[in-house]
Parts: C-alpha cells; sequence; structure tokens
C-alpha cells in the first residue's frame, strides 16, 4: 500500500531552539484522497504544512512527494513539484486584483523569455492571452468570476478565502494543502466550501490535505484523518474510529473527563 | 485593434514633442540653456523610472542609485575619452558594467530588508564614489574633464523612451508580476513558485542597467564629473528618491512627471535666489502632506483610459 502513496512523511521533526513542535510524525497520502489534519490548538498542524512547503527547516525525518525527496527544498522548488497551498491567515496580494493574484501564480508555466516580455513579441502576446484565460476559468470553478477586476484585499473574508484557493489552484497542484479553510466563515458558506472542495478532488482529481478546526466539516468530508497533539501523531484513521478513539477524545477535552 | 490605436497615438505624440522641441530650437523661442534642461529631465526620468523597478515595483528600497550612475558616467566617459570608443557602444558598456554590479552587489545586500537593505546600498554608493575619488586614470579628485559633448536632446529623448517602454514592458509581464508577488508579501509569493532572491536580483541590476546608460547620457551632456556627494553620491541619490516618492511608488507616469517637474522647478526658482532652498522643500513638504502616496498614487495615466473615457463620453450623448 504505501509503494502507491504520493506523499510520505517519515518521522518528521520540527524543533525551534528547545521546543518540539513535531515529534517523528509519520504518515503517507493516497492520490486523489481527501484527508484531514487536526488536533487542538498548538498541537503543530500548521508547522507540519510549513515543513511541507519547505517554509520552515525540518530537524529530522524525511519528505518525499512522488519519490521524489522534498525534505528542506527552498518553498519555491516545493511549488513547483506540484504542491499548492493556503494559508490560516490570508496571504493574498491585497493591493492586486483578483485576477493577477491568480496571474502570478501561473509562474512556474510561464514558457516566454525576458526578452520577449521586454519587446513583447507574439508569442508573448500568445502566452499572456492563454494565462488571463486560464485564470478566468479557474475564478469561474470558485465562483469568482465576477470578481476579477476587483482589489483582492477589498472581498469579503469568505471570498477573500476562495481566491486564495483559486490561486493555489493555478499551480495545477498534484497536492493541495489547505489550512483552515472554514475560519471565519458563516454556516452557508462553510456548507457551500465543502461542496467545492469535494468537486474540487473530483474534477480536478487532485489530493487534499486540510487542517480544520470545524468538526463537523471535517467529519463529513474527509475520508482519512491525523490526530496531532503537542507534536506528536497520536490517531489516524477514518472519521468514525477517530470520534470513539479516546486518546483522541482526552486529548480534545482533557484526560481526566475520559 | 484599440491597441495598436494607442500605440500608433503614443508614437505620434512622442515624435511631435520631438519635432516641436527642434522646431522652437531653431525657431529661437527655446534658447540652448532651455534644450539643456529638457536632456536633464529626460536623463532624470530614465534615473527615476528605473529606481522605482526596484523600490517600486519590486519593494527593495535602494539608496545607492548614484552608484550604478556613477559608474555608467565614468566608464563611458573613459571609453570614449582615453579608447576613442564611439558614444552609442560607450554608453551600452556603461549600462552593462552598471548592470553587472548590480547582480554582484544584490546578490549579498538583498539578503537584508527594510532600513538594513537601505544603508547597505547607501554603503556601497559611497563605496564607488570612493573608488572614483582614487582612481587616477579618471581623474581622482579632481573630477574627469575635457569629455566630449556627444549627448544631444535627441539621444537622451530617445534613451528615456526606450527605458520607460522596456520597464512598462517588464512590469507588465510574467516578470514583473513576480516582482510585484515579492512586493506584496514573499512568504506566499514563494509558496507560488516564485524564487524571490532571483527576482530580487533581476529588477536590481535591470534598474542598475539603466541607470548606467542615464550615467553615460550625463557624463557626456555636463563633460566634467566630479566626485562629490551630490553629483555622484549620497546627495544624488537622495534626489532620484525624492522624485520617485513625489511621483508615487509603483507608478510609471508619476515617476516621468516627478522628474520633469523637480529638473525644471529649481530652474524657474532661479528667479528667488535665495529663496529658492526654502521654497523647494516646502513644496515637498506639502505635497507629501496633501498626496502621501505621491502624486500619482500607484495609478498610471493611459491613452487607452482616456480613449475609453472619450467613448463613454460619447455614448452618454448618444443615449440622452
Amino acid at each position: 500500500m504505501s509503494t502507491t502513496a504520493e506523499l510520505m512523511v517519515n518521522n518528521l521533526s520540527v524543533q525551534f531552539g528547545g521546543l518540539k513542535a513535531v515529534d517523528q510524525v509519520s504518515f503517507a497520502l493516497q492520490p486523489q484522497s481527501l484527508a484531514g489534519l487536526i488536533g487542538p490548538n498548538g498541537a503543530g498542524k500548521t508547522t507540519v504544512f510549513n515543513a511541507l512547503t519547505g517554509l520552515c527547516p525540518v530537524t529530522g525525518g524525511e519528505i518525499s512527494f512522488n519519490s521524489e525527496r522534498l525534505t528542506n527544498e527552498p518553498p519555491h522548488a516545493i511549488a513547483r513539484c506540484g504542491i499548492a497551498r493556503t494559508f490560516q491567515n490570508i496571504r493574498l496580494f491585497k493591493n492586486l486584483t483578483v485576477l493577477d493574484n491568480l496571474r502570478i501564480a501561473y509562474h512556474k508555466n510561464r514558457q516566454y523569455s525576458l526578452l520577449c516580455g521586454l519587446f513583447r513579441s507574439p508569442r508573448f502576446r500568445r502566452e499572456e492571452a492563454q494565462i488571463t484565460a486560464k485564470a478566468k476559468d479557474v475564478l469561474a470553478l470558485v465562483d469568482l468570476a465576477d470578481k476579477a477586476d476587483h482589489l483582492a484585499g477589498s472581498l469579503p473574508y469568505g471570498e477573500q478565502r476562495r481566491v486564495e484557493i483559486a490561486r493555489a489552484l493555478m499551480l495545477d497542484p498534484k497536492l493541495l494543502l489547505l489550512d483552515e479553510p472554514a475560519a471565519g466563515m458563516n454556516p452557508q458558506e462553510t456548507t457551500a466550501l465543502l461542496e467545492l472542495i469535494r468537486r474540487l478532488r473530483d474534477e480536478l482529481q487532485i489530493t487534499i490535505l486540510l487542517i480544520e478546526h470545524d468538526m463537523k466539516l471535517v467529519m463529513n468530508l474527509c475520508e482519512k484523518l491525523f490526530v496531532l497533539d503537542y507534536g506528536h501523531l497520536i490517531a489516524t484513521g477514518d472519521p468514525k474510529s477517530i470520534q470513539s478513539n479516546r486518546r483522541v477524545v482526552e486529548a480534545y477535552l482533557g484526560g481526566n473527563l475520559a | 485593434m484599440k491597441n495598436k490605436l494607442s500605440i500608433l497615438l503614443t508614437a505620434v505624440i512622442l515624435l511631435l514633442i520631438y519635432t516641436g522641441v527642434r522646431l522652437m530650437e531653431s525657431g529661437g523661442v527655446l534658447l540652448p540653456y532651455h534644450v539643456q534642461i529638457l536632456s536633464l529631465c529626460c536623463i532624470n526620468v530614465i534615473l527615476v523610472v528605473s529606481l522605482n523597478l526596484i523600490n517600486g515595483f519590486t519593494g527593495q528600497f535602494s539608496i545607492g542609485h548614484a552608484g550604478f550612475f556613477a559608474i555608467g558616467a565614468y566608464l563611458s566617459a573613459y571609453l570614449t575619452v582615453k579608447l576613442q570608443v564611439p558614444f552609442v557602444p560607450a554608453l551600452i558598456c556603461g549600462g552593462i558594467l552598471a548592470g553587472i554590479t548590480g547582480l554582484a552587489v544584490g546578490l549579498p545586500a538583498l539578503r537584508l530588508r527594510g532600513d538594513y537593505l537601505a544603508i547597505a546600498t547607501l554603503g556601497f554608493g559611497e563605496i564607488i564614489r570612493v573608488i572614483i575619488l582614487n582612481t587616477n586614470a579618471v581623474g581622482g579628485a579632481r573630477g574627469f574633464s575635457g569629455i566630449p559633448k556627444y549627448t544631444t536632446f535627441g539621444l537622451a529623448y530617445l534613451t528615456a523612451i526606450i527605458t520607460v517602454v522596456a520597464i512598462r514592458n517588464f512590469v507588465s509581464s510574467d516578470y514583473g508580476r513576480a516582482c510585484l508577488a515579492v512586493r506584496e508579501d514573499e512568504i506566499a509569493a514563494a509558496s507560488l513558485g516564485v524564487n524571490s532572491t532571483y527576482f530580487k536580483v533581476l529588477a536590481f541590476s535591470l534598474g542598475a542597467f539603466f541607470a548606467g546608460t542615464a550615467g553615460a547620457l550625463f557624463s557626456h551632456y555636463l563633460q566634467y564629473m566630479a566626485p562629490t556627494p551630490s553629483q555622484i553620491g549620497f546627495l544624488k541619490s537622495i534626489d532620484i528618491l525624492i522624485m520617485l516618492v513625489l511621483g508615487g511608488l509603483g507608478s510609471i507616469t508619476g515617476s516621468i512627471v516627478a522628474a520633469v517637474v523637480l529638473t525644471v522647478l529649481p530652474e524657474f526658482l532661479r528667479g528667488f535666489a535665495e529663496y529658492r532652498m526654502v521654497i523647494y522643500p516646502i513644496l515637498l513638504i506639502a505635497v507629501m502632506i496633501y498626496r502621501p502616496a505621491g502624486l500619482l498614487a500607484g495609478r498610471e495615466f493611459s491613452l487607452d483610459s482616456l480613449l475609453n473615457l472619450f467613448k463613454g463620453a460619447r455614448t452618454r450623448v448618444d443615449h440622452s
């Protein structure tokens, strides 16, 4: 089974000075699976994402993606391998238009040279037209086609989250990491988001790993869950078995209650 | 179609400005002194627009632009005076050496951010000045004199146009978008596959290249270069920076307007003699209070939008 895995994380450790934020965590993701990474606040979930995308140094263990070793590669190289992500505190280019936010993310597929760009060669024009067309397609996918010319920072919170997802999709990722996609959304928006994530996985056939605190969303959406607590992976399994797992309940509610 | 029309229109307007200046010059309306000021305007436009690429579009706060300017000025002068190289190749060489220096300085310096980068680039600019001050081949502290007057208004004007078009095209290409992404949020840019170091250094070297060509035009315009802070040192860098901030970071049109206004304004103020250096700073303070993001505040003026406005007005008339 492990031979078919797309993402393999082996004994991953991240240490900040004396603090072990992530300690010997191992898990694997199958292609086109939809998995969730959950755990109490401060469990190290975002740190795992940061380690996967090269934003914080890995102090131990290995990460491989489609049997390519990604441990401690720079973030831009990891993005080029096909891993895209969103951020817990939205990181859109707020002063640029929604369309430009998406067009920037086409970067790794751009073919024309610097000289073509400086002189606006026919090749440049052709490719720029393609980039814009693609950005508009992706925007339509997240139902934001009419917001293309708005400044990203001027959109309401829920829409900014979707722009960020759309921007990640411009990379044509094989693996999409979503860091608390439903944070700050109302119940209707969360339901719409659930539909969107499911649709993305089915239509684009990508693997999705998400961090989320909204348990309703997680239990409805994910096929597999990984539970972190104090940097340790304490449980792995389908939503049902996680719900009845004693260690998970202890981690969330405290030891003496369970 | 509309795109082609506006390019054609822009070319016609630029040509009209040029012939207008030449006609007024031969008709005696513009004295050689005026044409000199216009050439200086073009040189400053090159400097400010190229600094805008670094400070405005890529968000790397550099205040050592005069260093690149000095490299272009001195190398080209050395080539034309000592080696009898024709002016245009000398100008390009000046630009290339400035660009290479930009690469060499940018690689270590651009690891720094904000204030730290500003101090490092300031230091770099002074290093260049001190090196020139101590190089006998280019006159050392005596200055470099006897440079032939090769810079004409036409050449300065043409170089300025090429610079503006190249930088505008760069900024609206994928390369420029990567620079904007680095300015807006480096972490997000990296997570989208943008190698931020590469694009910082690219913008820095490209800006340095154009500053070098401006330097070559300047030394062959003034015919004398002195290694003083106000001509090639930090005062010069600050001058360029003031023009940039006044026009608005991230606006090419703003850079052009500010460069022209701030080159012409001190000349107009000559009439006030001793009050000149009082009026000039007061104007700067006033602009910064009332237009803190600069005259154009990051917006661009384009014929396209003007044409659209015109068309919009016409359709409104049709409706009524």
